[in-house]
């Protein structure tokens, strides 16, 4: 999961930035860390050959030097801030080879639900995706806030009950990643691992046919039972019955998770409180 | 009768925080029987729970830090061993209580050990460097203080009576909202904050007015310490941003008690609203925190280099701007919740240009020491181990608020270790130096150089094993707040981490001990000159510890340095010189109003969380009256004779006039 090693254009952008920015401010850190611990060594109490000069305590082009070096800094960064912004926003399209993949991704309490629309299927804690392809997230919560972040492919975004955000990725290298949630969101929170399959464009619609032999199906009921708070372990593969599902809980036609309250006991192990209400 | 609350509330089977409770709550019983029985209770009443002195505020307020400082230090602990333990298994910590634990670490450490300490050395010396008697508010202080410890207080209590939250520090919603955390978490959480909150308030509008109105003949803005200048700058952001603070839980608890939906998922409520005001609040808070911590840094850098401070008016600029653009880049802490690029772009430039200020204050201490005669004292070690600590975190912190960078950074580890970096190394190493730097003014005898020595060197190192990890692992792609995992990469940093919280655990032993054994060489200690180290400002002209009323005379000030500058041009004449007559001085009178206000403070916190709603009129009836009380008062003020002025400043000049002689004579 090195963000140093990058698997996919959005990854590469954000990783060059960062690596160039670190380096932008050493060059002016590394100077002054050394000039710190210089002058702090040389004008030790102890040392008879620096002179002392109480009455330096202003100097024009001194202050002039000291306000310039962080000054140009931040120009040449916010030079590379507004532009890295423009050219990784995650909104923006990541041009592939072959057609762009559509996926809906739902954090549930405490797994994600990946469905391909266009393909009519759904898995849970799998993402398998074609190598080289656009692939075009859209992203909502069941219930409470997560962060969708695959480190190698780049770029994450949070994901919200009853609103829609967008990422657009690409991975280039066939392989096994991973991915996370990276925005606390309760017990199981640590659960939230999922795999990442880079496959070939030939393999994907192979596995897209073998996925949809499944006899899960998943409709608003089995939604429904996802929903319930608790940690899957396996990698379940649905059916999708209605590929408007996507909009149907972001538009909060499904309702929200419900929490602790009908969880099973896992979920509410700990009482404190017991029920507030 | 009791709302929600019964026996289940107690987690009998949870050793650990019934263990840790029992163990407290045996040691305050223990300290306040030897108090009973060593007859010390009416001191302690009235010298200081009832105390409106500055002085004596200030002092609590540090202890009341420190004390939660070993609190929040044993989460840390519990959180380090954890996550070292917890590969590819459930470690020792179940995650409902792991979670309480990282919320409670970060609750603690922001509102419970970083801002009292940061306020009580602002109470203690503000008022002593602006050549003043007391702050503007005398009582208002007191009832600040106590607030703030019935918060402190509160959260301790859910140790061991129902739970703490289990949201993370900011409680984000809807996690926050009923229908995740139903227990009583977010509750004791909330209502912590609101109580303390309130304190903090009081206590910057009392060091606003205080900085702004109260300042000793000459001396205008231009020549006050740059210590006063931070304390304002800091106080200022207390008004303005607290109140966000306030009103974003407030909605918070009438979404929870009262079924608003300000911040659900559902009819209507906003979660990214809640983003919004914390952090229009949050943001702030880091520069209120560290503000008064760069004001330090700038009293023992110039102090210990016997220099004025490099380029004063261009660091009293530089702090306004700090106050100022804090408030415009909240948005930086959520880049990556899809707002759009211009946004993003727009708040990541916002927050590098606090860089430029910052960064400008770092030159100014180097230059400060160019040319100085610099002495290592302790607090010395603190500020050159800042300066270089600082700068790093500064780099991380630049870097994260570059969007496409933080779009891979947001939240990781790579995240805590960029502001335990600027926290530790800015906030905590400030308030260490401040310590040990005006530790003598405030109870009249030095702190042990070779142990003070020992902590610093233990804390600096064990910062550096503990956190420099943490940016590896962010860098290998971990998030924070993890209760377990299975990558293996992320494994051997998390082990080095426990390592280095171990050397850090080390150095906090160091200033236990620093602190007994100077406690028990105290007399070798002694500062008979009021003025230990060379000092530059008002505060190193008057006795150690000062007199209740500071100084018998309010300083006439000539210039920056104002104690320097006497000093310098008339240290024979104002040692020497009869004094002329003294005056009687009025100071106002101790007043129970705080302790009392935050005992029933306390209990209506509790029989909120705990929806024991008699209680609660009864907490609230009792806080009230307790002001009505303080305000139909008819005495506030008494009168120091000027006989009894004359004989404690007598002594003092003799004392001093004393130790010139001598050292003339050597």
């Amino acid at each position: 999961m090195n963000l140093l090693d990058p698997q996919g254009p959005v990854a590469a952008g954000n990783s060059t930035i960062l690596v160039d920015s670190v380096f932008i401010m050493l060059v002016i850190v590394v100077p002054t860390i050394f000039t710190i611990l210089g002058f702090a060594f040389w004008f030790r109490a102890s040392n008879p050959r620096a002179r002392y000069q109480p009455g330096f305590v202003y100097s024009g082009r001194v202050e002039m030097v000291v306000w310039s070096i962080p000054a140009l800094t931040v120009i040449l960064l916010g030079g590379v801030a507004w532009i890295g912004s423009h050219q990784l926003d995650p909104a923006a399209p990541v041009p592939g080879t072959g057609s762009p993949v559509r996926i809906q991704a739902v954090s549930l309490d405490w797994k994600w639900l990946f469905i391909y629309p266009d393909q009519r299927i759904a898995t849970i804690n799998t993402l398998t995706v074609p190598a080289g392809a656009e692939l075009n997230f859209q992203l909502t919560s069941s219930s409470v806030m997560n962060t969708f972040f695959i480190p190698q492919l780049g770029s994450m975004i949070y994901t919200m009950n009853g609103m829609v955000t967008r990422l657009n990725l690409r991975a280039d290298n066939e392989g096994k990643l991973q991915g996370l949630s990276a925005h606390f969101s309760g017990d199981g929170f640590p659960d939230m691992m999922f795999d990442v399959n880079v496959v070939s464009p030939l393999a994907f619609p192979e596995w897209v046919a073998n996925t949809a032999k499944t006899d899960a199906v998943l409709n608003a009921d089995s939604y429904k039972k996802l929903m319930q708070q608790g940690i899957e372990k396996g990698r379940p593969v649905y059916r999708l019955d209605d590929p408007r599902l996507f909009d149907l809980i972001a538009t909060q036609h499904i309702p929200p998770g419900p929490g602790p309250e009908l969880a099973s006991e896992a979920g509410r192990a700990h009482s404190g409180g017991h029920d507030a209400r | 009768m009791l709302g929600k609350l019964d026996w289940s509330a107690i987690p009998f089977d949870q050793p650990i925080p019934l263990v840790a409770g029992a163990v407290v709550l045996v040691a305050i019983l223990g300290v306040l029987a030897w108090v009973v029985v060593k007859g010390h209770l009416s001191y302690l009443w009235s010298e200081w729970i009832t105390s409106v002195d500055h002085k004596r505020i200030g002092v609590m307020y540090i202890l009341l830090a420190s004390v939660m400082l070993l609190r929040g230090g044993s989460d840390a602990i519990m959180m380090r061993i954890q996550q070292a333990i917890a590969y590819q298994s459930q470690g020792y910590l179940p995650p409902e209580h792991y979670n309480q634990i990282f919320s409670a670490h970060g609750t603690i450490m922001i509102f419970f050990v970083a801002m009292p300490f940061v306020i009580g050395l602002m109470n203690l010396v503000v008022p002593l460097q602006l050549g003043v008697r007391d702050v503007a508010f005398p009582t208002l202080n007191s009832v600040g203080f106590w607030l703030t410890a019935t918060g402190a207080l509160l959260v301790n209590v859910s140790l061991v009576v129902g739970e703490f939250a289990r949201t993370g520090w900011l409680a984000f919603p809807p996690l926050s909202g009923l229908v995740y955390s139903p227990g009583v978490g977010v509750d004791y959480y909330a209502w912590s904050l609101q109580i303390s909150g309130v304190g903090t308030l009081v206590a910057g509008i009392n060091l606003v007015t205080t900085v702004l109105k109260l300042r000793t003949k000459g001396m205008n803005y231009l020549r006050m310490p740059m210590f006063c200048w931070t304390t304002l700058a800091s106080n200022l952001l207390i008004v303005a941003a607290l109140p966000i603070l306030t009103a974003t839980l407030a909605m918070l608890l009438l979404d929870r008690y009262l079924g608003f939906h300000f911040f659900t998922n559902e009819a209507g409520g906003n979660v990214m609203m809640f983003m919004n005001l914390i952090w229009a609040w949050g943001h702030p808070e880091v520069y209120i925190l560290v503000l008064p911590a760069f004001g330090i840094f700038s009293e023992v850098v110039s102090t210990f280099s016997g220099k004025a401070l490099f380029g004063y008016r261009s660091m009293v600029l530089a702090t306004m701007a700090i106050c100022v653009v804090s408030f415009m880049v909240w948005l930086h802490h959520f880049f990556t919740m899809g707002a759009g690029p211009d946004v993003n772009a727009i708040f990541g430039i916002a927050s590098m240009i606090i860089a430029i200020p910052t960064g400008v204050k770092i030159y100014n201490w180097l230059f400060t020491m160019y040319g100085g005669r610099i002495r290592f004292a302790t607090p010395m070690l603190w500020s050159v181990g800042f300066m270089v600590t600082f700068i790093i975190g500064g780099l991380t912190g630049v870097l994260v608020a570059v969007p496409p960078a933080d779009f891979m950074l947001h939240n990781s580890m790579f995240l805590v270790a960029h502001f335990h970096n600027v926290i530790i190394g800015g906030v905590l190493f400030g308030a260490f130096a401040g310590l040990e730097y005006w530790f003598p003014k405030a109870f009249g005898f030095r702190l042990d150089e070779r142990w003070g020595k020992a902590a610093f060197w233990f804390t600096f190192l064990g910062f550096y094993v503990t956190f420099m990890p943490l940016y590896i692992a962010g860098m290998l792609g971990m998030t924070r707040r993890l209760q377990h995992y299975d990558v293996a990469a992320w494994r051997p940093w998390m082990i080095v981490a426990a390592f280095g919280m171990a050397v850090l655990t080390i150095g906090v032993i160091c200033q236990i001990v620093q602190l007994v054994v100077s406690i028990r060489n105290r007399e070798a200690l002694r500062d008979r000159t009021g003025d230990p180290w060379d000092g530059r400002s008002l505060e190193w002209a008057t006795s150690s510890p000062p007199p209740v009323f500071n100084f018998a005379f309010n300083p006439d000030v000539r210039g920056e340095d104002a104690y320097w500058d006497m000093k310098a041009h008339a240290k024979q004449q104002s040692l020497e010189h009869e004094p002329p007559e003294y005056q009687d001085i009025e100071m106002p009178r101790n007043s129970p109003t705080g302790f009392v206000c935050a005992f029933f403070a306390t209990i209506m916190g509790f029989a909120l969380i705990w929806h024991i709603w008699w209680m609660v009129i009864l907490g609230g009836l009792g806080a009230f009256a307790t002001f009505v009380v303080f305000a139909w008062r008819d005495h506030d003020e008494y009168v120091i004779p000027a006989e009894e002025v004359a004989r404690i400043d007598r002594s003092n000049i003799q004392e001093r006039r004393n130790l010139v002689s001598m050292a003339g004579a050597v």
